[in-house]
């Protein structure tokens, strides 16, 4: 579908508050493998073909303000298995959080014959891409300081302090959220792997919202962080990750005080900018903003099930049908437009050794000078794009959740020749500079998009001129990325992302990173959203 | 796995607080059994079955509160569990808008929210319903995808001051989107009941097919404002950001579309057409409801909007106890009247309109307004002279509810409907609207 509106009600359901400081002990790697073998071994007795177990301890903080006071305090914790088999050609699954040796075969049991008892509606058995075992290996986040080990003192004297330099700078009400992710997976199958796991992701955020008392306005603006496959270090300031122009941009350090001073101040101004007059303007995207529409508009057409019709009933299908990628021409963008497909990328929120079934991650192109190259696949995919193996893009936000294939980090990659976004602004002449995503819409197979920011600046003749207001602009899909005619060089390059991309049904939360360079479209087409009630 | 049965709440919740030594204790307890198939291409793509259960105990000291949650029940997991609610609650900040729990109250009796022969649906019978959808999409040279999902769950909460409440519900929810052999053409379908015996997967599923073969051959006609009559399905994922949203708090501060300058609100104002009727009522038939909300407050019926007028704003018992009034809870349930027509008579009515089936991707744009934008899917056809016409193509609006509601033509007989983009259920009424403001083409379908 795309990244879900409503944030906390998503974090939730992966877990239960519980006290910090009280989470169940690691499990020892002995002990996880001998209870996925329990499960490994039910299935095959009971005819699986193929059976992969992930036993999962789900960890989640977040620290939640309003205004003046720490409102909420919460750690969940989320232990438990799922088990996926295929049996006569079909996939089946289950999932317990009773893990004792006869809840686990019994579980076992129940996806083999759900397998099984849905095997008679298949035309089209299940067909998996070959895939080494590993023996037993592991990956972790490389992280410097781990966000949950960080005295829960800290991190509300920090928001605290957030909430209060907003204040200081004149702002009516303020909210700001750490949330915090560490997801313990152990991955075992059939093929013999054994992959012990350890991620971490942390994502700052707040919203600043000030009031005209005379009019009866209000205007927030919300955080220009990222969220990131980081630990807590990203929240200790650098100065060498600014990037100063109409506000302070940040790169792989986050001054989230700072942030929330300036976001008061412009809070104030956009209750007095200038209502955008409708038409076509050449827009200035900052990598905070594009992110959102590089997720959108490139990243949900490439995944190859939205394009066979997995997705049909609910998140949709894709343009980017497979007639158009097998004539090797179809010309999704101009040949500035790079895109890349990556599970590597260190500090983005894809980055992990091995997805969640069991498959090496790596680096591939999406987009190559501006041609439709290649898709998103996974295992029960990869032959029908032809592929030999999967990509390692499959994911599940829980043990409750069945895997499936989600969007890796799609980025846009830098532009080659040296341009920073002030050079880039000199050559507009009637343009808008969009900096920090806000609002997003776009249609079921990705053509039509609608995106908003929170600080909109018109450019006229090469010169930003002041602060607009009511500011969407609408594109076709295919037409936007032609329109590209300029991307910054790597020194501009960010990552911008989220926890809670959603898709599948029941649906689950995802977190993906989209990594950019400002970039200028030609002549989009801009409208106004104010109205009168 | 069975989920827990009310004396199994009761003795476990009962044994929780024996453990308790602080000033107040709450526990509450979730189980829950959940099945799902989900389909495409015609086939079975995964499926799979879910059961698990959650204890939360909250410890409080004056106004600190900690909270802890736990799935192992034996006696020493549970003492262990309350000793570290307390730990944390003598170790957490005092929270200013801490309310004291609820001592026992008196709950209104809720609807027949279980039934029996849902809760014993087999992984036999999930399948039959996804081949009988299968075998209409076939039958009609389409191509299916969809979702059934089953489930049951029982929740009860018990507190040191004497409050012990007990629900248990079933449900079963069915989509389906049906599309053409060419990928032209795409129909859909949503139902969501509490009660099996209700649902209708062939009578469903020919909806959705009829919806994709009409489709084929859409037009593209010039965006604008538009007569639209938007279906229950298509008209709740608009209507649940009006009633979704009225909360006094919100209001009172100054940051809501309710908010009015200088501190004042909507509330009691006229605020959409005179024949808008929205309230809540868990005891209605057609969408049973729990009577009681999360801190334990008894949820009755309820006006929302009356006659056009915001009659009630939820008020959480922190404010209400600012603003000198009585708490307001959320609404138990949702249900909005509607009039005597058929969708059939809405569309002999119409001179020039759309029909809209389903409205997709609905993301706010400006709370100040609720303005919200999207675009519509799975149907789309226009109507002239009381006939439908021909199907058109898709298009993007940008519309808010309460324009949308002042420019109501007519309603017609409400019927219980889900959200596809909530997942939260409603009793709505098709609606005939004036001025519907659709701002640009989509080549999607």
């Amino acid at each position: 579908m795309g990244i879900s509106a409503s944030m906390l009600s998503q974090f939730t359901a992966v877990g239960s508050p519980i006290v910090p400081g009280t989470r169940m002990r690691d499990v020892d790697v002995a002990i996880k493998k001998r209870m996925s073998d329990v499960a490994l071994n039910a299935a095959r007795a009971k005819g699986a073909t193929y059976t992969d177990v992930r036993l999962g301890r789900y960890l989640n903080e977040y620290v939640v303000t309003r205004d003046k006071n720490i409102e909420n305090l919460v750690s969940t914790e989320s232990y438990g298995m799922g088990i996926r088999v295929i049996a006569n050609g079909c996939w089946g699954f289950a999932a317990t959080d009773r893990l004792d040796n006869d809840s686990i075969a019994r579980a076992a049991e129940t996806a083999v014959a759900i397998a099984k008892e849905n095997s008679r509606l298949q035309t089209e058995q299940v067909q998996l891409a070959p895939q080494k075992g590993y023996g037993e290996v592991t990956w972790k986040t490389p992280i410097e300081r781990n966000a949950f080990e960080v005295p829960m003192k800290e991190k509300t004297d920090l928001l605290l302090s957030v909430n209060d330099a907003a204040f200081k700078n004149g702002a009516n009400y303020v909210n700001s959220v750490l949330f915090m992710v560490n997801e313990q997976k152990y991955f075992a199958s059939t093929d013999g792997s054994y992959i012990d796991q350890d991620i971490h992701r942390i994502w700052p955020v707040f919203g600043v919202t000030k009031i005209d008392d005379k009019t009866g306005k209000f205007e927030t603006r919300s955080s220009l962080s990222a969220p990131r496959g980081m630990g807590y270090e990203y929240m200790m300031p650098r100065e060498s990750d600014k990037i100063k122009c109409q506000t302070t941009l940040y790169r792989d350090r986050y001054d989230m005080l700072e942030d929330a001073g300036a976001a008061a101040l412009q809070a104030a101004e956009k209750l007095k900018a200038k209502t955008v007059e409708p038409g076509k303007y050449d827009l200035v995207l900052d990598p905070s903003h594009l992110w959102l529409t590089i997720h959108e508009s490139v990243g949900h057409p490439s995944e190859l099930d939205r394009v066979l019709g997995y997705e049909a009933n609910f998140a949709g299908t894709s343009f980017l049908t497979l007639d158009k990628w097998k004539t090797g021409k179809f010309n999704f963008g101009s040949k500035n437009v790079n895109i890349v497909a990556d599970k590597l990328q260190p500090g983005s929120l894809g980055a992990v050794g091995y997805d969640d079934e069991g498959v090496g991650t790596k680096q591939w192109d999406i987009i190559k000078d501006g041609i439709l190259v290649n898709y998103q696949a996974i295992r029960d995919q990869a032959h029908i794009i032809g592929l030999k193996e999967s990509q390692g893009c499959c994911y599940s936000q829980s043990w409750r959740d069945v895997q499936f294939q989600r969007m890796p980090n799609i980025s846009l990659q830098p532009g080659k020749e040296k341009l920073s976004p002030a050079d880039m602004i000199k050559n507009v002449e009637k343009g808008i500079y969009i900096i920090g995503d806000s609002s997003f819409s776009i249609d079921q197979q990705r053509y039509n998009f609608q995106f908003s920011g929170q600080l909109y600046y018109e450019i006229k003749n090469g010169k930003i001129v002041g602060m607009l207001n009511d500011v969407a602009y609408q594109a076709n899909t295919q037409e936007f990325w032609n329109a590209c005619t300029a991307v910054c060089d790597k020194d501009d390059y960010r990552l911008g992302g989220s926890f809670f991309d959603g898709k599948g049904q029941p649906m689950q939360a995802s977190a993906v990173s989209h990594g950019s360079s400002t970039a200028r479209f030609n002549g989009v087409n801009v409208i106004n959203t104010a109205r009168k009630i | 796995m069975a989920i827990l049965t009310e004396n199994e709440c009761r003795t476990l919740l009962k044994k929780v607080l024996s453990y308790s030594k602080a000033d107040e204790c709450q526990v509450s307890i979730y189980s829950s059994d959940s099945a799902n198939v989900r389909f495409a291409r015609n086939n079975v793509s995964t499926s799979g079955f879910i059961s698990s259960s959650s204890m939360a105990i909250s410890s409080a000291f004056g106004k600190k509160l900690g909270v802890i949650t736990l799935n192992d029940y034996s006696d020493e997991s549970i003492q262990k569990a309350v000793k570290r609610s307390e730990e944390l609650a003598q170790f957490a900040p005092e929270n200013p808008e801490y309310m004291p729990m609820l001592g026992p109250q008196t709950y209104p009796a809720s609807g027949e929210t279980y039934v029996d022969a849902t809760a014993a649906i087999t992984p036999a019978q999930r399948s039959k319903m996804v081949e009988d959808s299968l075998n209409i999409a076939k039958q009609n040279k389409l191509t299916a995808a969809g979702f059934l999902q089953d489930s049951a769950a029982s929740s009860a909460m018990m507190n040191s001051k004497g409050l012990f409440v007990f629900n248990k519900g079933t449900n079963v929810n069915f989509s389906a989107t049906m599309r053409t052999a060419d990928a032209q053409g795409s129909g859909y379908v949503t139902k969501d009941y509490n009660d099996i015996s209700k649902v209708d997967i062939k009578a469903f599923s020919a909806i959705a097919a009829k919806k994709a073969a009409g489709s084929l051959g859409a037009k593209a006609i010039e965006p604008g404002k538009y007569t639209v009559i938007l279906e229950p399905a298509a008209g709740i994922v608009l209507l649940e950001q009006l009633y979704g949203s009225l909360d006094a708090r919100s209001a009172d501060e100054g940051r809501s579309f309710l908010s009015l300058p200088g501190g004042k609100t909507r509330l009691g104002e006229k605020m959409v057409d005179e024949r808008v009727n929205i309230y809540s009522d868990p005891t209605n038939p057609d969408l049973p409801a729990t009577t009681y909300d999360g801190e334990g407050m008894p949820l009755g019926k309820m006006s929302l909007i009356e006659k056009g007028v915001v009659k009630n704003l939820s008020y959480s018992r922190y404010w209400a106890q600012k603003k000198g009034v009585k708490p307001v809870p959320g609404a138990a349930n949702i249900i909005m009247e509607g009039g005597t027509q058929s969708l059939e008579d809405l569309i002999k009515g119409t001179e020039k309109g759309i029909l809209v089936t389903r409205l997709w991707y609905i993301r706010p744009v400006d709370p100040q307004t609720l303005l919200y934008t999207g675009l519509t899917r799975d149907g789309t056809f226009y109507i002239e002279n009381g006939q439908i016409k021909f199907p058109i193509k898709n298009m993007r609006f940008n519309e808010s509810p309460v324009i949308m509601l002042n420019n109501l033509d007519a309603l017609g007989k409400t019927e219980r409907t889900v959200s596809g983009e909530s997942s939260q259920s409603a009793l709505i009424p098709p609606m005939r609207i004036r001025d519907f403001t659709f701002s640009s083409l989509s080549d999607a379908v």
